[in-house]
């Protein structure tokens, strides 16, 4: 059984409601244990450290510690990119900058250093052993489902903290999703930011950037769009509406966003399913979609689900 | 007993302004040794030095000290001026007024007093400096180039028309280099090929050139004048001799490999020449890939060949000796491997995403398309073409830090001879600086936007599929916008960086690189030809980025210092080298290493110790003519039995002594 201090991060029992019971049932087939961090809180994302650097590195460090204290002989993962981002980062200000830990130890009135590492899903999920053990629990394969893999920005970036090696054109999620019969294309978005963090507040700047992705991973073929990140998850699937509301107008010509004088095709159908890599690997392993509450996505994914699964004698020549 | 006399410089201003130059010479009157001081407005002038001299004369002056400014700047001008005296020229000293105080020290008292200081010093050091003689070492008249690339050919060229023997080595089949992968060049647009072949042709027909091809230098010893180079001739498998270049058995060759010169374009046989116009113009076997050395199976090229024995497939690599009086490298350039530094434009995974060389092949009279730009992809005419410049260049994070000088001017070039061949055609040109300093050069860049050319300032971020096409996404710094280009073909004006194994050749000849492993010059305004190690000179890319015009004229400056040098039958060597005191050196052997330009060995002589009056033992000696007079030995020593002769230890603690008196 391998081991984790888990931080669920706020979106897991709210938005990403479907992908936590997908990431319950995938680490329960493969034998992980996800051990949660205590009194857990907010680690920040998005607001606390671009109001204040304390802020920003004593919220995360508040969990850390507690695991560190508690849980000494686990690794920290979290399943959200932006928890990821805060948690990593904290922990490589504390290891580099003595005067940092020093600041961060006296806010959380704990002792803090940073032993342990902190990791993703996509990290967790990739080394060779865990990958044997999930391709034994995959009973059924997608059969010609392309998938666009979406990594995200924050699970890569910045490249010095979490050490990421392809930072371009990652491929761990393309091999997970290869694991269950579908294929990953090859196109440009993958690392691009989404633009989640600031769709409030400066809309006019944000939202071309979900939209890129989203046109992007449709004009490359993609059926369906693979996340590792409830937020951008969330931002992936709600704008999609609003999209298609302006593709419309910018066919009567009020086109606005695009410069020069490019204008990307519409695609075919106005929406494209966003699912997360742990619920397209929960539906390979046999989990039914009412029991991974599918239902709750804003975009339909019927358009995965009717892509059917290939018969066995199939699989085994494919893959 | 010393009869020192102390020159204090005014520097025009540039030092009275700030010490007070009276006080000093006042000062300098008082200390030790001392007969006579003086002030002088430029003591380097004409008068300024007469005046030297005729104290030298009327005070019976036997030392000097010049307070003035760098002993770079003119140590070697007094010293030249003290040959017209009695005076040995080493019995002089700088005290460095200049760099040193007036140029950064307010003016005030403090100045004053290290001038004074530094005066005080310089005054304790020349009382204990002794008499040093140059000596002579025969020069052997023959100079080696390096690199048969434009730069050495030019090289080579300026040499022998000087009358002087030339051998230029190259390790590919035929000299050339970058230029002749060109199409055209800038400002003026002419033919690369038409204006670089006939330079090949000369250099193969000049009687005082031996053109060496598929060679290598395998080593080298000796020192200015008197280098023993190790050459390594790659075995070629085609008797060159006989061969008639009839080019037959290219044709025939069942073999075909990725053609290196068309960047992929195209593919070439196993027995090739590098392109049509090679020099020599007679075919090698490439081994790696021939069918007939690999696994002995074929043997067609040797049939079909019309000369009897002219192919050789026992041919066996030859290394040899040869001895050169001096030296230059002219290793050049090559651009840099872009997939592997930005993952972001696609990494080779896009065809249609190509460098600048491979674009001049694409769009060369001679190259594999005819000179019709067609994209790799499907061969199509493109009809937008991108251009991204400072790829890999100025970009310490992902590439290199420098500029690569050229890519501007050549993005321009190709900017306009995209809208030259295709009606019709649009090219965008994202930039960050558009860099022009050049003759014609701006003119050359105002044009190429009045045919239309768009520059976009900014990087681009991304290229990407979008299923049809590529797209090229970056920031328009002007417009505070994001914009996307949608291209056919994408040109990458990518970062130079040395050639492959230029850093190796480098220790061969014992010179040093810089931090981008470019060959570092010995001085960087003064002295932009030669290396640190005497008698070994650069010239063209291999010292740093450069186009045409530049390393050709550096490539003529490097031959004049090889001509000054071999016009000589002798040279005078600095006498400031490390010395060693045989009596002191334990033969420990410290030293050896530490020596940069390997001027050091240890030797077994023999001597009389005690009783023993034929002992053998190890000791350290110095090659006059390698030894730079650098002083790492020195610290190394832990006897003390290496001294550099006119800054012995002695010597210099003496100064120390005399600056806490």
């Amino acid at each position: 059984m391998i081991r984790y201090a888990y931080f669920p991060g706020c979106a897991s029992e709210s938005t990403a409601l479907s992908t936590t019971l997908a990431n319950n049932f995938v680490f329960g087939r493969i034998g992980i244990d996800l051990v949660e961090i205590k009194d857990w809180n907010c680690c920040g994302a998005t607001s606390a450290h671009t109001l204040s650097e304390p802020l920003g590195l004593a919220l995360p460090a508040r969990s850390l510690a507690w695991a560190e204290k508690n849980l000494p002989e686990l690794d920290v993962v979290t399943g959200c990119a932006s928890c990821y981002a805060r948690l990593k980062l904290t922990n490589y200000r504390v290891r580099q900058d003595e005067s940092a830990r020093y600041m961060v130890e006296k806010i959380i009135e704990a002792p803090y250093e940073a032993k342990r590492e902190v990791y993703n899903f996509l990290d967790i999920l990739s080394p060779a052993d865990v990958r044997g053990r999930i391709e034994e629990q995959i009973v059924r394969r997608f059969k010609n489902l392309k998938a666009a893999c979406y990594y995200g920005c924050l699970n890569i970036r910045p490249a010095e903290v979490t050490g990421a090696k392809d930072r371009e054109n990652p491929q761990a999620m393309d091999e997970l999703a290869r694991l269950t019969g579908a294929e990953p294309v090859d196109w440009g978005f993958k690392t691009e930011c989404c633009g989640a963090a600031h769709q409030n507040d400066a809309a006019f700047e944000t939202r071309p950037l979900a939209r890129r992705i989203l046109e992007n991973a449709r004009a490359c073929g993609a059926d369906v769009i693979l996340t590792a990140c409830p937020m951008c998850q969330l931002n992936l699937e709600m704008r999609q509406a609003e999209y298609a509301r302006k593709r419309k107008d910018e066919k009567r010509g009020k086109a606005s966003f695009p410069l020069l004088d490019v204008v990307l095709p519409p695609p075919e159908k106005e929406t494209i399913p966003v699912l997360s890599i742990t619920e397209l690997l929960a539906l390979s392993m046999g989990a039914g979609s009412g029991r991974l509450r599918l239902d709750v996505h804003h975009v339909p994914v019927s358009g995965v689900l009717s892509k059917g699964f290939r018969d066995e004698n199939e699989s085994e020549v494919m893959i | 007993m010393s009869k020192i006399g102390v020159f204090v410089c005014h520097c025009g201003t540039n030092i009275s302004s700030v010490v007070d130059v009276y006080k000093v010479a006042e000062a300098a009157a008082q200390m030790p040794g001392v007969s006579y001081a003086a002030e002088y407005k430029y003591m380097c002038s004409e008068p300024g030095q007469q005046m030297i001299l005729d104290a030298i004369k009327e005070h019976g002056l036997n030392r000097i000290v010049i307070a003035a400014c760098s002993p770079r700047m003119h140590e070697t001008t007094f010293r030249k001026m003290l040959k017209k005296s009695k005076i040995n020229e080493y019995l002089l000293e700088i005290a460095n007024i200049r760099e040193q105080d007036a140029w950064v020290h307010p003016p005030g008292e403090e100045a004053t007093e290290k001038a004074i200081d530094l005066v005080r010093m310089a005054v304790a050091k020349v009382a204990k400096n002794e008499p040093l003689k140059s000596s002579l070492i025969p020069i052997t008249k023959k100079a080696l180039v390096v690199g048969g690339g434009i730069a050495g050919i030019q090289a080579a060229l300026d040499i022998a028309d000087a009358g002087h023997e030339v051998v230029l080595l190259e390790r590919e089949p035929s000299i050339g280099g970058r230029m002749v992968m060109l199409d055209k060049t800038f400002p003026t647009l002419d033919c690369s090929a038409c204006i670089s072949t006939p330079k090949m042709v000369d250099v193969s027909a000049h009687p005082n050139i031996k053109l060496l091809t598929y060679a290598e230098v395998a080593a080298v010893k000796g020192y200015i004048g008197n280098f023993t180079v190790t050459i390594r001739q790659k075995a070629k498998y085609v008797n060159q001799d006989i061969c008639t270049g009839c080019g037959i058995c290219e044709d025939k060759c069942p073999k075909k490999v990725t053609s290196e010169f068309n960047k992929g374009l195209s593919d070439r046989p196993a027995i090739y020449k590098l392109f049509p116009q090679a020099v020599p113009a007679k075919p090698v076997i490439d081994r790696e890939t021939c069918l007939m050395l690999q696994n002995g199976k074929c043997g067609i090229c040797a049939k079909v060949c019309p000369v009897e024995g002219c192919i050789d497939y026992e041919a066996k690599d030859v290394e040899y000796d040869e001895d050169f009086g001096a030296v230059i490298l002219a290793t050049g350039y090559k651009l840099v491997d872009w997939g592997g530094m930005y993952d972001e434009y696609g990494a080779g995974r896009y065809p249609d995403v190509i460098d600048g060389l491979t674009f001049e092949r694409l769009v060369n009279a001679s190259g594999p398309t005819e000179g019709h730009i067609q994209r790799p992809s499907d061969g199509k005419e493109p009809k937008t073409v991108v251009i991204v410049k400072c790829v890999g260049s100025r970009d310490p994070k992902k590439g290199k830090p420098y500029c690569s000088r050229a890519c501007c001017m050549y993005a321009a070039k190709h900017a306009h001879q995209i809208l030259d061949k295709i009606h019709g055609a649009r090219v965008f040109i994202f930039y960050i600086d558009v860099r022009t300093p050049g003759k014609n050069y701006e003119e050359f860049y105002d044009q190429t936007r009045k045919d239309g050319a768009v520059y976009v300032r900014g990087r681009v971020s991304r290229i990407y599929s979008d299923g049809e096409g590529l797209v090229c996404q970056g920031e328009d710094t002007l417009l505070n916008k994001q914009v996307r280009v949608k291209a056919d073909l994408v040109v990458l004006e990518t970062a130079m960086e040395p050639n492959e194994g230029a850093g190796e050749l480098t220790g061969l000849f014992g010179a040093s690189r810089d931090v981008n492993g470019w060959i570092q010059e010995a001085h960087p305004k003064l002295r932009p030809v030669e290396t640190q190690v005497g008698g070994v000179f650069l010239a063209g890319a291999c010292q740093g980025p450069k186009d045409i015009p530049d390393t050709v004229a550096q490539a003529s400056a490097a031959a004049a210092k090889v001509i000054g040098l071999l016009n000589q039958d002798e040279m005078e060597t600095s006498p400031m080298i490390a010395a060693i005191d045989e009596s002191k050196c334990s033969g420990c052997g410290a030293c050896e290493p530490i020596c940069p330009y390997r001027a050091i060995t240890l030797e077994t002589i023999r001597s009389r110790e005690g009783r023993f009056t034929n002992a053998e033992r190890v000791i350290a000696k110095v090659n006059a003519g390698l030894c730079q007079g650098c002083g790492a030995c020195t610290v190394a020593c832990r006897t003390g039995a290496i001294d550099l002769l006119g800054f012995r230890n002695a010597q210099i603690l003496t100064e120390v002594d005399a600056l806490w008196q």
